[in-house]
């Protein structure tokens, strides 16, 4: 998704400049909070639950307007659907169509949304433009500020995507998912999505063709995979650099990778991380100013895949010079008996200067990692699994 | 005909009981969501097909297809069935 680029003030500045306050958004199993910091990130008020006992996968502030939330929510009852608030989360109301897939012919299996897992704002001129990906995987538009979904590009129904997209026992265990729905700043017809499984993949003309991008990743040894596959390729969690759009990077089910345009290349920067820890996680953090600076937050990939922080020590990794080394960030977090697990969507960076880190944990918990992940600091305990961490700045 | 509303959709009625027309569970739903804009996608998707955790009972016998017939006196029961923890 592409982040608001700009600074960010944290307090008032001597020539008057307005205050913006970070704003931090945290979507889980059983319902949605936002988190209101002060101007010095420090106390944090908290507001919520909205939607308790829902299933909320993704709450996304509108950058664009700063007062317009989606959420992305169902029930363990009830199906899919989108909620919109436009003051900030004192009301709801729910769209009028939400995400769906087109009825199948007669005769044919249909596919049904499960839940919508993603959620996008076009670019900044694109007013009213969001995007949508669902599990199981499907690419959803909204050209009204999410009042109304339409499947949008042949992605949905093309026969090509649906065999690399498999079934739902090919995907992630609670439903295959498309996610990392990347608009380019510079041309809104450049998208970028990724699928689990399912591989990355680029179009270039609006969503009407599709070029996959996944030369360079590897896939699950020693099973006869073949890596030019889309099938075997589960990217875990793609982003673009604000600060310069030809450079992603990537936390894949198979290592950290960094992919510099044109190339269509993918290099494994995950080989540099320190053997004990590998190079294994599924959230990726960009800076918002610095091409060369990202963050990872390593799980636990040996043997079975307990998907927990490498021996009970949680820690985020910083690399500064675009993946050529990493250093381990753990001030102020567990240093043992801590078995976090930490999805892709709970990591994020604010914008200020410096930018803090947030990180939510399957335990309920959202840390904190103040000066660009040097000092963690808990915001919040007793929460329910955390699925996504978002923020804004109001 | 009397519907039965559960817990988890009275957000749209408002109330656990309500009226609706139809010649079949399918026109009834239709006139539902007329009534509750939104309601028949949280029980029925895009498919049509009745969500897993969602039962419609009509006069207490479970209905499994939107296509059974109703009659002006039946009384149909929506249930949110059992989902986990």
């Amino acid at each position: 998704m592409a982040r608001k680029a700009g600074k960010a003030t944290a307090h008032m500045g001597r020539t008057g400049t307005r205050v913006r306050r970070t704003l931090v958004l945290v979507a889980t199993r059983k319902g949605a909070w936002l988190y209101h910091g002060d101007a010095a990130r420090k106390t944090w008020r908290a507001d919520g639950p909205h939607f308790l006992g829902h299933n909320v996968s993704h709450l996304v502030l509108d950058p664009r307007d700063g007062k317009t939330l989606l959420a992305a929510a169902k029930t363990g009852h009830l199906g899919p659907t989108i909620f919109r608030s436009t003051d900030l989360g004192k009301s709801w109301k729910e769209a009028a169509r939400p995400p769906a897939f087109a009825k199948s012919a007669d005769g044919k299996e249909g596919r049904s949304v499960d839940h919508t897992f993603w959620l996008a704002p076009g670019r900044a001129q694109d007013r009213d433009v969001w995007y949508a990906g669902t599990s199981p995987q499907g690419l959803f538009r909204s050209p009204d500020g999410g009042v109304t979904w339409g499947p949008y590009s042949i992605v949905n129904d093309d026969p090509q995507f649906r065999e690399w997209m498999g079934t739902v026992q090919d995907g992630t265990p609670d439903g295959p998912k498309l996610h990392s729905i990347i608009v380019d700043p510079r041309d809104g017809r450049h998208l970028y999505i990724a699928m689990s499984g399912g591989g990355v993949h680029e179009s270039t003309d609006g969503g009407r063709t599709w070029n996959t991008l996944i030369k360079g990743l590897d896939v699950v040894e020693g099973f006869g995979f073949d890596p030019a596959k889309p099938t075997f390729h589960d990217p875990h969690c793609v982003r673009l650099c604000p600060s310069n759009p030809d450079r992603l990077y990537q936390q894949n089910h198979c290592g950290i990778y960094r992919l510099d345009r044109p190339s269509d290349t993918w290099v494994r920067i995950g080989k540099s991380m320190p053997k004990e820890i590998g190079d294994i996680g599924f959230p990726m953090v960009v800076h918002p100013r610095d091409p060369d600076t990202a963050w990872v937050f390593p799980m636990d990939g040996t043997q079975v895949w307990p998907r927990t922080s490498p021996g009970g020590k949680p820690a985020a990794y910083v690399t500064r010079n675009g993946g050529k080394t990493w250093q381990r960030l753990d001030a102020g977090l567990p240093k043992s008996q801590a078995w976090w697990t930490v999805k892709r969507q709970c990591m994020a960076a604010d914008a200020c200067d410096p930018l803090a880190l947030y990180v939510g944990n399957s335990g309920g918990e959202l840390w904190t990692g103040r000066e660009e992940g040097k000092r963690w600091s808990c915001i919040a305990q007793h929460l329910p699994e955390i699925y996504a961490v978002e923020t804004a700045q109001l | 005909m009397k519907v039965l509303i559960p817990s988890a959709l009275r957000s749209y009625t408002e109330r656990g009981e309500t009226e609706a027309r139809g010649a079949t569970l399918a026109a009834l739903l239709v006139d539902l969501e007329r009534q509750y804009p939104g309601i028949r996608f949280r029980m029925v998707d895009e498919q049509d097909r009745i969500r897993r955790h969602i039962r419609i009972f009509v006069n207490g016998e479970q209905a499994r297809e939107l296509e059974q017939p109703l009659g002006g006196n039946d009384e149909v029961i929506i249930v949110q069935a059992l989902s986990g923890g």
